[in-house]
């Protein structure tokens, strides 16, 4: 039984799961979005009095808030107790694919050219970080959603703007990939 | 989402090179059941355990900031392999660079919040 949970989880699993957390969500009279809380933090920071977009009542999000430290906790157990250690399964394709641009095997589930200390600490390497995290936050408040907010909930509820905010994710994703990558790494 | 690789760098590049159904799978087996459930919900008018109808608020009428905010938001997830959900999956599971990542993102969303009145929505 522990090895079907300690194995790498199938797809149509993980999935079932996330549809699960966002109708328990819905149920508990809340809506899975998970951006919301970038703003939120901006807005407990006290940065509501310099910009209006900030000023909200921000106490009636704690519980997104709550679910963001669930996350991390998530993310802690899934290390200290589940986790394999073994390398991911990833396709073969993608492996000769990042070869290329200098990216080795997998050998844990992140590449240790840009989440290992050294990347850190490479200006490069910062730079990547920094910009990847900084598209992500403006992005995802100007779509007004992330992967979870749109992807999931949107089309979840047929919703087009949802759709758009989804082809607006593999635009931007695939001229990173195919047009901005073979220029950086 | 760490026990499905869900919050891999090297799973986001898979997907958005097509060479693996797995991420599709995951995004689409939740959204199948999302609107299956969505629609259960809104034929049978359930409530929630509050008792009030649970209610689905349609996004604002929009083509502009979807295409190009969600454009932008694409160029950051393929760089940084990680929505802002998974970025915190990251810290939690000993990836401390993504709390940079992270960091960023709230700055990003600040940045936005300073600059929305002169950006086309």
């Amino acid at each position: 039984m522990t090895d079907i949970i300690i194995q790498t989880w199938s797809w149509w699993f993980s999935g079932a799961m996330i549809a699960a957390i966002m109708f328990f969500l819905l149920f508990f009279g809340q809506s899975f979005g998970f951006s919301s809380n970038l703003r939120t933090i901006c807005a407990a920071s006290g940065l509501g009095k310099q910009v209006k977009f900030f000023d909200f009542n921000w106490r009636s999000q704690i519980w997104n808030l709550v679910f963001l430290i669930g996350a991390i906790l998530g993310g802690l157990i899934a290390r200290q107790y589940l986790s394999t250690d073994s390398p991911i399964q990833i396709s073969q394709e993608t492996i000769r694919d990042l070869g290329i641009l200098g990216f080795a095997a997998p050998e844990s589930l992140q590449p240790k050219e840009l989440f290992s200390w050294e990347a850190l600490s490479s200006v490069k390497g910062f730079l990547v970080l920094a910009l990847g995290g900084l598209m992500v936050g403006f992005g995802s408040r100007y779509a007004g959603g992330c992967t979870s907010g749109h992807a999931i909930s949107g089309l979840s509820d047929l919703q087009i703007p949802s759709l758009l905010a989804v082809v607006g994710f593999f635009v931007g994703g695939l001229v990173m990939t195919f047009l901005i990558f073979p220029l950086i790494f | 989402m760490a026990k499905s690789e869900a919050i891999s760098w090297f799973r986001i590049q898979e997907m958005f090179r097509f060479q693996a159904f797995h991420m599709y799978g995951i995004i689409g087996t939740a959204v199948v059941l999302g609107v299956a459930g969505v629609s259960l919900i809104k034929k049978f008018k359930i409530r929630d355990y509050h008792g009030n109808p649970i209610v689905f608020h349609p996004k604002d009428k929009s083509i502009t900031r979807y295409l190009l905010g969600g454009s932008v938001f694409g160029l950051g997830w393929a760089l940084s392999g990680a929505c802002p959900g998974p970025m915190v999956v990251n810290i939690g599971y000993g990836y401390f660079s993504m709390a940079i990542v992270f960091f960023f993102a709230l700055v990003g969303t600040y940045l936005y919040g300073l600059i929305r009145h002169k950006l086309p929505h």
